[in-house]
């Protein structure tokens, strides 16, 4: 789950991090009276969990109190590539002397963490990684160790950043244990006229499977963009909305992406992403066709069962009992493979519902369900 | 002979008495698998029937690879518990570490995978189906009835579609089919199972089957243009997944150029790795590849 700006400049101030004296709101009256708290003139920044702000015009200078009201009006409710702004940060101005980036990642390849520092902050690390490599420092971090002092030292040297910055590395990095983040971003972290090394903006990701021991980062802060995935979550069901015409669900994550390329390959669209797992009982079925048939775009469903762990006839009994407590209105297309496959076939014969058609081969499944779609548009 | 698992391979089942261990033992044992004991510090000295056999249970890994000569440990504990139980196996000097737990922190991830890495224990997971060799044992939760023995290798990210494979390959028959794990940081990789495939006598062809999201698959097909001279066949799953937004696992998240079902399409079929689009087309590859050798 990634942070807010605001939810980052949190966590850094926590673990004795300098961060600009900053508010967040999401009223520009309240903006107003932020800003004269802060001393009147305010960077306004949109809250939004996408880059490219800036350019977008959701980050602005306000010279004044009333000023910091209109500009928050201006930016509240703005469209940033697909984001809507709920919120803004109101910050005190730095005065900036030099701008740096230093950020913990996950380096998949190695299994481990990578330090990547430059003394080049401020704009797009990837430009400057891609046109002067020689400019960012990449270490890998032993996670035994961690990053101590002499650690954070090699950082900053190889880096070219001012010894300064190493006790920032330092509490950079239990940030990102303590909090079981995945990344941790300072961009820029800056030298003021005054000497300070300030954390300017900042990107976490936290671990979302480290939540049974991060409890503090509830339920509230997952956003949804989405109403249907907010209802599917809601049902605890592994659904991603997309934006095509053809409902799916089928068992594991990669067998679901792997039908959802099939039924693209067949010339339609996916409308969503449903993985119901191993358990695949009655209710789970149930909850996931009401979800993707309170979709308006769907205009055929195709479940796509293989029967590992999971019994077919199970899913079929899962399917029939669905049908009896939900109103099914779009034509669905069944493919049953694997353990008591034949027996689960015979379930659904038998049920004989109008909407209900059955495919022997996920291929034969996807074009049928493709056809329908293009029937019913 | 096959890889990393065989007749001979004394199992060790971490969180064998809850349901999860309970459940998939009994089918492990039923695969024909030698599960020598259970571990759980709170029933150490029971034993736990299952069907015709009757399965210690030790205090420690340690006291059970001193009791039994267990060179093999499953492990279904649960998430918040993981890392220790890996800990404790690697200290224990086990060789394999076949990691069910599905939902395990990164952090735990980096730091288990890190600490058996040197001590010389092969982790295979977290968050993965385990790895069968069909007709002598099974450490995990694949099914063992979907196929039998034979001369294909299959390593994989994603569970389901592995049984997806197997079953369209089932006449053909598989040496050893291993789930690595769908996670951003597992203890075996596609390039780790390729070299064991490569060096394995009973493996002529192997199905490497990747998902959006990192680079393995890249890296994989480097290694394969170095190193693999048994014929590959691929499949990709994840082309239609939107950029940005997770697909289930953890590590199906695509940002970026890189990490693209299309990116890695094209570095497999650069080094004469053919791809199917479909997982019916990656079976109909394999029998022609095989026909083509034979």
């Amino acid at each position: 789950m990634d942070l807010y700006e605001h939810q980052a400049r949190e966590l850094f101030e926590e673990h004795g991090i300098l961060v600009p004296r900053a508010e967040v709101t999401d009223s520009p009256k309240e903006a107003r009276e932020i800003a004269r708290r802060l001393g009147g003139r305010v960077v306004v920044k949109a809250q939004v969990k996408t880059g490219g702000r800036g350019k977008a015009g959701g980050v602005k200078l306000a010279a004044d109190p009333a000023a910091a009201e209109i500009t928050a009006r201006q930016i509240l409710g703005m469209d940033i590539k697909g984001h809507t702004v709920g919120k803004v940060m109101l910050a005190q101005p730095v005065d900036i002397e030099t701008e740096f980036y230093v950020s913990y990642v996950l380096d998949r390849a190695a299994g481990g963490f990578l330090a990547i520092a430059s003394a080049e902050g401020g704009m797009e690390i990837e430009e400057i990684a891609a046109t002067r490599p020689d400019a960012v420092a990449r270490i890998p971090v032993d996670p035994a160790e961690g990053v101590t002092s002499a650690k954070a030292g090699e950082i900053a040297e190889a880096a070219g950043l001012p010894p300064q910055t190493v006790d920032v590395l330092v509490r950079l990095w239990e940030v990102l244990v303590r909090e079981d983040a995945l990344l941790v971003e300072v961009n820029p972290l800056v030298r003021t006229a005054q000497g300070q090394i300030l954390a300017l903006d900042g990107k976490v990701t936290l671990d979302d499977n480290a939540r049974f021991r991060q409890a503090r980062w509830g339920a509230d802060t997952v956003e949804h963009d989405d109403a249907l995935e907010a209802t599917a979550a809601a049902k605890g069901l592994n659904y991603v909305k997309l934006d095509g015409e053809v409902g799916i669900i089928g068992n594991g994550a990669g067998l679901v992406m792997s039908t959802l390329d099939v039924v693209a390959g067949c010339g339609a669209r996916p409308a969503n992403f449903l993985d119901i797992g191993g358990g695949a009982s009655a209710q789970i079925m149930a909850d996931g066709l009401s979800v993707i048939l309170s979709d308006p775009a769907v205009k055929s469903v195709l479940v796509n069962v293989f029967g590992g762990i999971t019994a077919c006839d199970a899913v079929a009994d899962g399917i029939v009992r669905a049908l009896d407590s939900i109103q099914l209105t779009k034509p669905l297309v069944v493919r049953l493979d694997g353990n008591n496959a034949a027996r689960g076939r015979a379930i659904l014969d038998d049920r004989a519902h109008p909407l209900v058609q059955q495919a022997t081969t996920m291929d034969g499944a996807a074009q049928r369900a493709a056809r329908l779609a293009a029937a019913t548009a | 002979m096959a890889i990393y698992l065989t007749k001979e391979s004394k199992v060790l089942v971490q969180g064998m008495t809850g349901g999860e261990g309970m459940k998939h033992t009994r089918r492990m044992l039923a695969a024909g698998t030698n599960v020598v004991g259970g571990v759980n510090p709170r029933k150490a000295g029971r034993t736990v029937d299952f069907d015709d056999r009757a399965v210690p249970v030790f205090g420690t890994v340690a006291d059970g690879m001193r009791a039994t000569g267990a060179d093999v440990t499953v492990v279904f504990v649960p998430p918040a518990f993981t890392k220790a139980a890996v800990i404790e196996a690697a200290d224990a000097g086990v060789q394999l570490a076949v990691v069910i737990t599905e939902g395990i922190p990164v952090h735990d991830s980096v730091a288990l995978t890190s600490y058996a890495k040197a001590r010389g224990t092969r982790v295979i997971g977290p968050n993965c189906p385990g790895l069968i060799t069909p007709g002598q044992a099974n450490a995990g939760i694949i099914p063992a009835d979907i196929t039998k023995p034979g001369r294909i290798g299959l390593v994989s990210k994603s569970g389901t579609l592995t049984y997806q494979l197997m079953y369209e390959l089932r006449d053909i028959g598989f040496s050893t089919c291993v789930g690595i794990g769908g996670d951003p940081v597992v203890g075996t990789t596609h390039i780790d199972c390729l070299a064991a495939f490569q060096d394995d006598p009973d493996t002529e062809l192997i199905v490497l089957i990747g998902e959006i999201g990192g680079d393995a698959e890249e890296r994989a097909a480097a290694y394969i243009r170095d190193h693999v001279t048994k014929p590959v066949v691929g499949y990709i799953a994840g082309f239609t997944a939107p950029e940005g937004k997770t697909m289930g696992h953890a590590g199906a998240i695509v940002s970026g150029s890189s990490g693209t079902a299309a990116a890695k399409q094209e570095a497999l079929e650069a080094v004469g790795v053919g791809v199917g689009n479909t997982p019916t087309e990656t079976a109909r590859l394999v029998l022609e590849c095989l026909a083509a050798k034979a």
